[in-house]
């Protein structure tokens, strides 16, 4: 194929976006819409799955030091537990320090704690895990370590948050599927009927003897721009309507346990989504319908 | 040149179109193809343009073997020859100028050689005054002249009119079978299927008549069945 050839196909894709302008605009306004759909719940999805994650960190492994260590030994026992695959990291709470939130947390009953002194705890390590599924071995190791004399940890509070994981990744996963399928399904009809409008250009095309290369070519042109175009626009929409309710939510008291990924870290994965998208049922919208029409 | 031998074309449905014909038409030859509907001339069309493969027997399309030709030659082989329909398909959005210049365009055409080629065959078919018309603002000769420019443009050697003046009237019809034989005249071979008698024989030419599937006549006795 010669490259003025190459610049005729493709200002002939370009150009049947405009001479066939209220197919053009249905065939982006349905993938405006389906992207929109797609993407919508894709970070709805994301975001619930963060904060789970979130309240699943504050699941915590509590590790008592041996009261006959020195605070400097204690400390180096951290050290030790900070090592150990699956920490994150280890806090240190110093005898005091647990006292005061003892008596903190047991106000009403200061009376029967007046004689308690700092002497009588141990000091502790609050342990922050990578993955809580981990966390029966990791407690585990934690007790290994010398020094460490007991552990508390809530096994199945653990358990119970990596299974609403589970559950929320395989419906959602699921869910975005069915969604995308159908998004597909609905975006390539529309290219069709576009298609099917240009019939005729295609049979008199066939007729004075292009080959199919060169009768693709421009639909399939026509077919990614108009794809890219929808994606962007989707793109577009989303985000403002993603940074707009993320405001909203934040001027809502009752609602700041919700904290919203910022759209700034959903840019490239999403950008990359609508892109692949919008190209794939472009391309491969117009190949398939135009296909139909080749067989003159 | 076109050359049938023993040509059968059998539907699915199970009855046979064609039923054994052959022919020979030589490269500059003018040649009407006539019968009554459903006696197989579409079926001939078809089979010369490639859009359909015979059952059995061959057929020779300017070089091509019609049998045994690959989809990707199909192209190709219609290059070779220019196909005006009595509906005239022209593109509605697009000029005069344009329709022509698009046939030349789909097949790889350079601009330059579509400036020079375009004009010179719209001058052919008299239509040069009017290159920025559209379709829809012409007379239905015109827009004949315009589709049979359009099968020119691509210089075939072999031009087939599928019932060229069905929708003309008797003088627009003697017009355009009049530019077909110039066209003739300047060495491309003209298979014309047609049902208008009257010019069958006011242009006296070799006459091939089919009936249900068979040729029943072949010279320049006319049309006669």
């Amino acid at each position: 194929m010669r490259i003025n050839n190459l610049g005729y196909l493709l200002k002939e894709g370009i150009k049947g976006i405009f001479t066939h302008g209220f197919m053009s605009f249905a065939a982006v306004c349905v993938t405006v819409a389906c992207l929109l759909i797609v993407g919508s719940f894709s970070i709805l999805v994301y975001n619930v799955n963060i904060m789970v994650e979130q309240l699943n960190q504050t699941n915590e492994i509590l590790a008592y030091v041996d009261e006959s260590l020195s605070e400097a030994e204690a400390k180096s026992v951290g050290t030790k537990i900070n090592m150990l695959d699956n920490v994150l990291r280890a806090d240190f709470i110093a005898r005091e320090e647990a006292l005061e939130s003892f008596i903190e947390d047991h106000q009403d009953e200061q009376e029967s704690f007046s004689g308690l002194d700092a002497t009588d705890l141990r000091h502790r390590f609050r342990v922050v895990l990578e993955d809580n599924r981990l966390i029966q071995e990791t407690d585990q190791n934690i007790q290994n370590i010398p020094g460490v004399v007991k552990t508390v940890a809530e096994y199945e509070l653990a358990q119970g948050f990596s299974t609403i994981q589970d559950v929320l990744q395989i419906v959602s996963m699921g869910i975005i599927a069915v969604l995308l399928a159908v998004s597909l399904l609905i975006i390539s009809n529309t290219v069709k009927l576009a298609m099917y409008d240009r019939r005729d250009e295609i049979a008199i095309m066939k007729m004075v003897g292009a080959t199919n290369g060169f009768i693709r070519l421009p639909f399939v042109v026509e077919g990614f721009t108009l794809g890219m175009l929808g994606a962007a626009l989707a793109f577009g929409l989303e985000w403002v309507m993603y940074n707009a309710m993320v405001v909203k939510i934040g001027e809502v008291d009752a609602l700041r346990l919700f904290q919203f990924v910022p759209f700034d870290e959903l840019l490239i994965p999403m950008i990359a989504t609508f892109a692949a998208t919008g190209l794939f049922v472009g391309i491969v919208g117009s190949w398939t319908a135009i296909r139909k029409f080749m067989n003159v | 040149m076109i050359e049938f031998t023993d040509v059968v074309k059998s539907y699915r449905e199970g009855n046979d179109a064609l039923k054994g014909v052959s022919m020979q038409i030589e490269d500059g030859e003018f040649c009407f193809l006539v019968g009554p509907s459903g006696s197989g001339k579409s079926t001939i069309i078809k089979l010369i343009t490639g859009e359909l493969k015979p059952t059995s027997g061959t057929v020779h399309v300017n070089g091509y073997s019609l049998e045994r030709i690959r989809r990707r030659e199909i192209p190709y082989l219609r290059r070779t020859v220019g196909v005006v329909f009595q509906d005239f398909r022209l593109i509605e959005n697009m000029t005069v100028y344009d329709n022509v210049a698009f046939a030349m365009r789909v097949i790889g055409a350079r601009e330059k050689e579509i400036k020079e080629r375009v004009p010179y065959v719209l001058e052919l078919v008299g239509l040069q005054s009017k290159e920025h018309r559209h379709p829809g603002e012409l007379s239905g000769g015109e827009q004949q002249r315009l589709a049979i420019a359009r099968a020119l443009v691509n210089n075939p050697s072999t031009i087939i009119a599928d019932e060229p003046t069905g929708n003309l009237d008797p003088q627009m019809s003697f017009e355009i079978m009049s530019l077909l034989q110039e066209i003739n005249n300047l060495g491309t071979t003209m298979l014309v299927v047609t049902h208008a008698k009257d010019l069958v024989e006011r242009f006296n030419k070799r006459t091939i008549v089919i009936n249900n599937g068979l040729i029943v006549s072949d010279g320049m006795e006319g049309y006669h069945l």
